[in-house]
Order: C-alpha cells, then structure tokens, then sequence
C-alpha cells in the first residue's frame, strides 16, 4: 500500500469517526462545548502520559476521556451557578485546561515527543510511521487501528441508543416524560466526543478535531430533514472531504489535517449558499417571491 | 525569592513584557465587559482563531514579518470569519454555535495549510512565524509596547467618549433605537474594538488563548458589583493585574509560557469571585439558602407548637 493510500484511508477513518457523533452536536447546537472538550482532553493526556510515561497506553485514552468528561460537568456546573453566561461558562474553563496542560507541557516534557505542536496540529503525514504491533504481528497503522475501534464504538452508540438518541435530541421535555433521561444520553454523547476527540489528536491535533465533528453533520443538516439521511450525507461528506483534502495536502505540499479542514468547511459553505431545501440563496429567493406576493395582494385590495 | 523579584522589576526584558502584557489586559478587561455581557464572548475565540490564515497572507505578500502588515491581515480574515458567522447563522436556520465551530476551525485549518506553506519555502525570515499560534510574550519589543499603548488609549478613549452609547445597547438595544441611535454604527464600532483588542493580543498571548483575556476579567469583576461603571474598572483593573503576575510567574520560573500563566492567574481571580462575592457568589448563597432553610423550620416549629396547645 503506498504511503498516500495509507495516509487517505486513516483519514477517512478518522472522518467517519468524528461526523458520527458530530451529526448530533450540530442538531442540538452545543457544538462550542465539544470545542472546549477538544481542547481539555489535552490536559487529560499531559496527566495521564505522566502517570503511564507512555503515550501509547490505553489508560491514556480511558484519562483523557475521564477529561473531558468532567469539563462537560464543569462546564454545566458553572452554568447552573447563573452567575455568568452559558457562553461566558465554555470560555473561563477550556482556557484554564488548556493553559495548566501547556504550562506542564513545556516545562516537563519539552524534549520527549508530547510536544506542544503535534498535540495541537497533529500531523497526518507521519500517521502511516507509527505502526501498532500485537504479539510481534504488524497489524496497521496505530492511528488507523484505533480509530476504527472508536468508529465502531460511535456506530454501536447510535445504532444502540437512536431511538432515545433522537427523542433527547429533538424534543428533551418529552423524552424525559416517557422516561429517558436527557443527562444520561447526553453525557453518553459527550463521553464519545471525548473519546473521539482523545483518539485523534495525534493525527488531526485538538483544534481541527470540532471541524471534523461539525462539518459534515452541517452539510449533511443543510442537505436534509431527515435523521437517517443527515447521518448518511455525513458519513459520505466526511469521506469526500478527507480524500479531497489529503490530494489538495500533497500537491501544495502543506498540514493534511488543516487541508481537510479547509476542504470541509468549504464544501459546508456551498451548501450553505446552494442547499436548495435550506440554502441562502434558496431563502433570499422564497423571502422575495413572498414579499412580491404580499405586495401584489396588498394592491389588489386597494 | 523576594530579591530575585526585585531585580526582576528593574530588569530592561522584564519591564517592557510585563507593561505589554499589563496594557493589554487593561484593554481586553474593559472591551471584553462589553462583549461578555452582550453574550457574544465566544465570538472573540472564533475571531482569534481564524485571524491566523491572515497574518500568513499577510507575511506571504510582503515577504517579512513586518508587524502592521501581519496584523492588518489578522483583523481583516477576522473581520470575513465574524461576517460569515453572522451572515449563517441570521440567514438561515444554522444554529449560531454550529456556525462559530465551524468558521472557526475551517479558518484556523486554512491558516495551519498557509504556515506550514511557508515554511516549506526557502525565504529564512518565516521563522517564528507560528509563534502567533501560542504566543511569545518575551519576543515583545519596545515598539510592540507603544503600538499596544497607543491603541489603548484611544479605545478606552472611545469608550469613555460613547459610554451612554454602550451602555444603552449593551442592555437594551431596542429602546437605543427607539431614542433613534443608529445601532449599526454602535455595533461595528463596539466589533471594531473587540477586533482591534484580540489581534494586539496574537503576538503575545497567542490565537488561542487570546479569547480567555476577554471573558475572564469580566465574568470576575461582574461578581462584585451591579454598576457598569465598576465592573468595567474592575475588569481593567484585573486584567491589568493578570497581565503582570502571569510575566512575573514565567520570569520567575523556567520553561513557563506567558501566555498559559496569564490565564491561570486570571482563573484564579474568576474562581475566587464566583465563590467568594459576597452578594452573589456560591459561598454567600448556600449560607443565605441554609438560613432561610432553617428559619423556615423555626417558623413550622413554632406553628406546631402553638397548634399542639
């Protein structure tokens, strides 16, 4: 397999993983608070990575999610203290996470490979290098392996939990009438987006991580009304975008995972402009044919 | 200990970071009361966040790291970013939260493609150029100080001379209208400044961290005061504050980022306000709610005991 392919389909992997979950932060809006998550679960892997001194440790994985786990909490109990704005509440934690996981990174670790660059940045090109190797047998590309394992956990999550997935989703007051709790799937959800987010930053880095979450379920949200469908479109743009994006990386010869980025959010703002259920252009058109209709009976009338 | 901070103090590096620093978090303590109580402070993450692809075009026009120039670039992709977001999440019916994630990570992407573009390139001046990426307070030069000051003053000038105007609009913008101030032109001045404060603060606290200068000092001081007029000083005079221990904590210590500890100082005063005010905070609260509690108690005893004769 050529180093190309490999870097592709790691890519894509790491796509269809990330819009999973991603479909549903974008239905109920709280994609800013993955946003901080992405950014907190740093600090879970600095501790964890201290404890273990081995950043390919499963028990890294299982902290950094712990991580983000109980930013989502914090985040919510400063909330519930209606002392400062819901807004205000994501801004004063992840800052704080963030800079505590800087400052023990550049003071403790500087020279072993947790550096600062790739923990943020990621980088793709170098995915393929890092192989994963069970009882001596070369299975993939570490990256690669892990990923799909939290692509089929993601997968499993919906598939298990769409019915109540959908009810909290859609209509919270309700679910919790017939029983489901809110919270519960909530931080179900939130659990996933931590793992995801933990899983990827060694090749797509903690930033560009909520991109890949909220742009293809945006897409995919502009495209359709149905549930299923928006999960399909995501799935499918996720790994348009990635392939796409990984081409572009390789002839300009620049970060594949900020490529793809760009790519995804480009590919989000066509459909924005042209989506012709939702699009801008779609509704300037409607508001003025209803606008003329309005004004046509306005002087009949008179 | 004390000594070593002594000489820190009349040290030439130190003096001229930490006015920097103090500076800046003046400034974002007073712009980011406004912008924090309008709810809009996730909107300074977003704007720092894809001033980045900016100050990569701008360097790849001119070719060296000519600092108006870069941050001209910064303000003006943050200035598009802003647009966009509004222009999704007004126009259509993209949640606004959906709409920031994604400007502000699709930027931030485009800007990583233009750095590592750059430094791909043979041209030897791009070094350093990530530094906007976290930050480098200690790169801070003389000049850097005055540009930040001279910005300073106007804005809080601005804010001095407008004051009735933000306030208005910061709490009632349909009654602003109604006394026939143009809100168009209060809103892109009051964007104008929140811009002009997030790129003075790239250089040295970093796209981002940049956003946390904003939102810290205010949530802290509004825990203190009901007044506009105290809070702003208050967020000013904690941001101030911030600015300047954070340098002296990375001048002290080895290995610490400016940046990280000028965040960690502020969160210290956020969590100090938030528990400790004592009208509003946590501490206040649970002691006035146990002594309602109990005297609800007293109350139903006495009832008992009078319904018992």
């Amino acid at each position: 397999m050529s180093i190309i392919t490999e870097i592709t389909l790691i890519a894509v992997v790491v796509s269809i993983a990330c819009a999973l979950p991603g479909v549903f932060l974008v239905l109920r809006g709280t994609t800013m608070v993955s946003d901080a998550i992405t950014h907190t679960v740093l600090l879970g892997i600095v501790i964890a990575f201290f404890v273990t001194r081995d950043l390919n440790s499963p028990l890294l994985l299982v902290g950094a999610t712990l991580t983000g786990v109980f930013t989502v909490w914090a985040i919510e109990a400063l909330q519930r203290t209606k002392l400062l704005g819901d807004d205000a509440a994501i801004g004063v934690v992840f800052p704080l996470f963030f800079s505590v996981a800087i400052i023990l990174i550049t003071r403790y670790t500087g020279d072993i490979h947790l550096d600062q660059d790739t923990v943020l940045m990621g980088e793709l090109a170098f995915a393929p290098f890092r192989r994963l190797t069970i009882f001596g047998v070369d299975v993939g590309a570490r990256a690669f392996v892990t990923m799909l394992v939290i692509l089929f956990i993601n997968a499993g999550f919906i598939g298990l939990f769409y019915k109540e997935l959908k009810v909290t989703t859609f209509d919270a007051a309700f679910a919790a009438a017939i029983g489901f709790s809110p919270a519960l799937i909530y931080y179900g959800l939130m659990t996933l987006v931590s793992l995801t987010a933990v899983g990827a930053y060694d090749s797509v880095g903690s930033i560009l991580v909520v991109g890949f979450m909220v742009g293809p379920g945006l897409t995919a949200y502009l495209l359709t009304h149905e549930l299923k469908k928006m999960i399909g479109l995501a799935v499918l743009f996720a790994s348009i975008n990635s392939i796409i994006g990984v081409r572009l990386a390789f002839a300009l010869d620049s970060s594949i995972a900020g490529m793809i980025a760009v790519v995804t959010g480009t590919v989000c703002l066509i459909a924005f402009l042209f989506s012709p259920k939702k699009g801008l252009i779609k509704n300037t058109l409607t508001r003025r044919r209803e606008r003329e209709a309005f004004d046509r009976k306005i002087n009949e009338i008179n | 200990m004390w000594n070593q901070i002594l000489t820190l103090f009349s040290d030439y590096t130190f003096q001229i970071v930490a006015l920097g620093t103090g500076f800046l978090g003046l400034l974002s303590g007073v712009i980011g009361t406004f912008a924090t109580l309008k709810k809009e402070s996730l909107l300074g993450d977003a704007l720092s966040h894809s001033a980045l692809p900016g100050i990569g075009i701008g360097f790849l026009l001119v070719q060296s790291k000519e600092l108006i120039v870069l941050l001209a670039g910064a303000a003006i992709s943050g200035l598009i970013a802003t647009g966009l977001i509004h222009l999704m999440s007004r126009k259509t019916s993209i949640k606004f939260d959906n709409a920031l994630s994604l400007i502000l990570s699709s930027f931030f992407g485009l800007g990583l493609v233009i750095m590592t573009h750059i430094q791909g390139s043979s041209n030897a001046q791009q070094a350093g150029l990530d530094s906007f990426i976290f930050g480098q307070a200690s790169a801070m030069l003389i000049r850097d100080v005055r540009l930040i000051a001279i910005v300073a003053v106007i804005i809080l000038l601005l804010v001095c001379l407008f004051w009735k105007e933000f306030k208005l609009f910061t709490f009632d913008p349909d009654f602003g209208r109604t006394l026939g101030f143009s809100e168009r032109v209060v809103a892109l001045t009051m964007s104008t400044m929140i811009v002009l404060t997030i790129i003075l603060g790239l250089e040295s606290v970093g796209v981002i961290l940049v956003s946390a200068l904003l939102i810290g000092p205010a949530v802290a001081a509004r825990q203190w005061s009901n007044r506009l007029s105290v809070v702003v000083i208050m967020a000013g005079v904690i941001g101030f504050i911030s600015g300047i221990s954070g340098t002296l904590i990375s001048s002290i210590g080895t290995r610490i980022p400016t940046g990280p500890s000028i965040v960690v100082v502020l969160s210290g005063f956020v969590l100090i306000s938030l528990f400790f005010s004592p009208k509003r905070g946590i501490i206040a609260k649970q002691s006035a709610y146990r002594k309602q509690k109990k005297s609800i108690e007293q109350q139903l005893q006495v009832l008992k005991e009078g319904q018992g004769k």
